[in-house]
């Protein structure tokens, strides 16, 4: 093994890059090659040190000598006389030494770089044009999907490339397709839930609105591999701007052809509907959805049968998030083994969180499967904010779990998080800080799963009320330690009672916010 | 549609994006996703516009895209110049949008103090 | 009338009924879907009334009581709750004198409150009719509240 002799440290942060770092970094790694020193001198970017308006700075460990105002033309010199021969070029030189290592704008964690799947394109191109789109390798992985593959090699890629489901339930895609492509049927329909209702999720608004053709696109494969000539995008009320996006790539789609008949030569025929929805929490489920669409009430229905056997009025329906289609372009282009690069063994890919709350850069990252809540919350969001403590996170949405710094350092996929009952469900990470009042933000769950209930089952209709008449006793300070217990006992009942997950779920939060914090509400009452 | 179709609309997109590159000094990119209008996007977009046209500047376009993640960062915009680094500017409004224009697109000084990153 | 000119706009499908009770609503200048409405859309899709009246009624989206000229909607979902939407349910509670689900004595403003509109990232957020507005504090509320009065 070789010693290395020297770090020489380059700052790369917005200043030092307008200044020219990028072209000083690469004259330095080839005129380090250039004279043999790669075994010895080894480059690192870092973010500010803390120097500006003095040009590209460099740092030389282990002397700790500091060079301001370099340029590719300095870069020869500085080599040759530091970093071979050892004597320090006073003319480039910093002469007062900073006093310590200051960082100021600091790349921020969610600028880190990120395997982008889904959101490849979201932020980059223009959502309205399509041009832009296909420019971006738009409809690609259609035309090869369409053009040189039969169904079964689709669905059979899908299932290789270990796809599972991204709206919380983690059913593999594949699999799905398969059972679809199987049922003898001349109608089927492949609905796209986009009923992004559960708190703090925004992921699938994002694709909407940045990216609506690849959504488009993978439809079309969709429907092409599972024998599916109709699609239907149910996109919940609020999403204004997603509704609006979507239906115009869908007409821009239809006068290039790429909706309609005969897409590719193939032969196949498709198009798409997009449906509003109106305000329903339940209308994520997707059975209730479907009913949505039919123009009813958004109850559940008994399974079985399943959509896929009989599902929108009745035929065959295959449903699935925006987040999971989105997926299938990338597989279909490059492949399952590509796909499989990513995330972990049991859980392939990539996954899409928002991260919010107490965190210093709230917003939203994909990353790959497997990647811990420490590093989501610490590298991703900046840290907690104001430099207070971590207290928890509610992982999984509203129906979700509290985990305690415990469960920082657990790799987090849809398989793992269940083995430790938690969710990874829909990905939104809410931190909460050290001063966060666990009861209040219990009380706002509650609140939530109250007035989202549907009311079609008993359990889940009077369970929720019930619940809320339990947490507001006690945030009121007048509980007494039955109304704890009463919050587990009915949680309880409801999970194995409800109709549906809405109802199920409670358990989630109310059994984990226990555990971690039972006395802080038991504190609160008598 | 055939896969001869989506070949010619492809080149034909490209040509067209390289050809806009050609007559364009600067390109504007604004953040319209619907974090970024909640924010105030939409006043910011309406400034570039108005303060691109009042100066006459042609080889200057305003154009839109989705969100990136950075919801906190919103309003955010990015400047992108032919052969210097791509600035991306964070929660910017009516006033700092002028100040961009003023002194990184007509002056061309990045506006530091509002910088988030630069690629 | 507007009412015929929406419904002809759909086929008499019941798939159509979300959409219809949309555009009924957003163009009612009280905001709401009122009975005669739902007898339209009924006789118009050929259900009864009272299937129309347990569609409605179940989505949060339609109100059957008349609402004032601008409806603020406040998140009031754990994201935003864990951000401060408390407090500034209260602020808007005393400023506008008014409690949730009820319209000020000029009719100007009605007050509900809305599960996660999808912009946690800004929060805490509201929607003011079809806007989307985030990153709220007392003094940002009072300048939309204006805005909106102004543009009267």
């Amino acid at each position: 093994m070789n010693m290395v002799r020297n770090h020489v440290l380059i700052s790369i942060d917005a200043n030092t890059i307008i200044a020219g770092a990028r072209a000083v970094e690469d004259a330095l790694i080839k005129e380090i090659a250039r004279q043999g020193l790669s075994q010895e001198i080894v480059v690192l970017e870092t973010g500010s040190v803390g120097i500006e308006d003095q040009g590209v700075v460099l740092v030389v460990y282990p002397e700790g000598i500091y060079y301001t105002n370099i340029t590719p033309a300095e870069v020869p010199e500085l080599v040759e006389e530091h970093l071979l021969k050892g004597r320090v070029v006073h003319r480039l030189m910093l002469k007062e030494t900073p006093k310590r290592f200051v960082i100021t704008k600091e790349k921020t964690g969610l600028m880190k770089e990120q395997p982008r799947i889904v959101l490849k394109n979201c932020g980059f191109i223009n959502p309205e044009s399509i041009d832009e789109a296909i420019a971006a390798d738009g409809y690609q992985a259609a035309a090869k999907a369409l053009s040189s593959m039969k169904p079964d090699e689709i669905i059979a890629e899908v299932k290789h490339a270990g796809l599972t489901g991204r709206g919380g339930a983690a059913f593999p895609t594949g699999l799905k397709w398969e059972f679809a492509s199987k049922v003898d049927n001349p109608v089927k329909y492949i609905v796209c839930n986009a009923d992004e209702g559960e708190p703090g999720t925004f992921k699938d608004r994002l694709i909407l609105e940045g990216d609506p053709h690849k959504l488009i696109e993978s439809m079309i494969i969709g429907g092409y591999a599972t024998g599916a000539t109709k699609g239907f995008v149910y996109i919940r009320g609020e999403y204004e701007l997603s509704i609006e996006r979507l239906e115009k790539a869908i007409a821009d789609a239809r006068s290039y052809g790429l909706l309609g008949t005969n897409i590719f030569d193939s032969g196949f025929d498709f198009d798409i509907t997009v449906m509003k929805g109106a305000g329903a929490y339940v209308c994520g489920e997707e059975t209730a959805l479907i009913e949505s669409i039919e123009g009813k009430r958004g109850h559940p229905r008994n399974k079985p049968p399943y959509p896929i056997t009989a599902g929108l009025w009745g035929k065959p329906t295959i449903v699935n998030n925006v987040e999971t289609l989105s997926n299938i372009p990338e597989i279909i282009l490059k492949g399952a083994e590509n796909f499989k690069k990513y995330g972990t063994e049991k859980c392939s890919g990539t996954k899409v969180y928002t991260i919010l709350g107490h965190v210093a850069t709230p917003g939203l990252i994909e990353t790959e499967m497997g990647t811990t809540l420490r590093d989501i919350i610490f590298e991703y969001g900046g840290g907690i904010k104001d430099g207070k403590r971590f207290k928890c996170a509610l992982v999984g949405g509203a129906a979700g779990a509290f985990l305690g710094p415990d469960m920082l350092d657990v790799k987090m996929d849809f398989v793992n998080l269940r083995e430790y009952a938690a969710a990874l469900g829909s990905g939104a990470i809410l931190v909460m800080d050290e001063d966060t009042d666990i009861v209040d933000m219990l009380k706002s769950v509650l609140h939530f799963f109250k007035h989202e209930s549907c009311g079609h089952c008993v359990p889940c209709r009077l369970g929720t009320a019930r619940l809320v008449e339990l947490i507001d006793r006690i945030a009121a300070s007048k509980g007494t330690s039955k109304d704890v217990e009463g919050l587990t006992r009915i949680s309880e009942t409801m999970k194995d009672t409800s109709f549906c997950p809405l109802g199920q779920s409670l358990i989630l939060p109310v059994s984990s916010s226990l555990k971690y914090f039972k006395d802080e509400i038991l504190a609160r009452v008598q | 549609m055939n896969l001869e179709d989506l070949k010619k609309i492809r080149e034909k997109a490209e040509k067209d994006i390289e050809l806009r590159q050609k007559k364009t000094r600067i390109k504007i990119v604004v953040g319209m996703g619907t974090s970024g209008i909640a924010a105030g996007a939409r006043e910011v977009l309406k400034t570039f516009v108005e303060e691109i046209s009042n100066r006459n500047l042609l080889d200057v376009v305003v154009t839109q895209t989705g969100e990136k993640g950075l919801a906190s960062q919103e309003p955010m915009i990015e400047i992108f110049e032919e052969g210097k680094p791509v600035i991306v500017y964070g929660n910017i409004d009516k006033k700092k949008a002028q100040g961009i224009v003023e002194n990184h697109i007509v002056g061309g000084r990045p506006v530091m103090e509002y910088v988030i990153e630069a690629k | 009338m507007y009412k015929e000119t929406i419904l002809k706009k759909f086929e008499p499908r019941l798939d159509n009924i979300l959409y219809i009770l949309h555009e009924l609503q957003d163009n009612n200048e009280q905001h709401y879907v009122s009975k005669e409405d739902l007898k339209l859309c009924a006789d118009y899709l050929s259900v009864p009334y009272s299937f129309v009246h347990g569609v409605a009624t179940f989505y949060t989206m339609f109100s059957l009581t008349p609402r004032g000229r601008n409806i603020i909607r406040l998140c009031d979902s754990p994201p935003c709750h864990l951000m401060g939407s408390g407090s500034l349910l209260d602020y808007l509670k005393n400023k506008l004198k008014i409690d949730v689900g009820e319209t000020t004595k000029d009719g100007v403003f009605t007050l509900e409150l809305t599960s996660c509109l999808g912009v946690c990232g800004v929060a805490p957020a509201l929607m003011m009719n079809n806007a989307t507005i985030g990153k709220l504090t007392p003094e940002k509320v009072d300048a939309i509240l204006e805005e909106r009065r102004k543009s009267l």
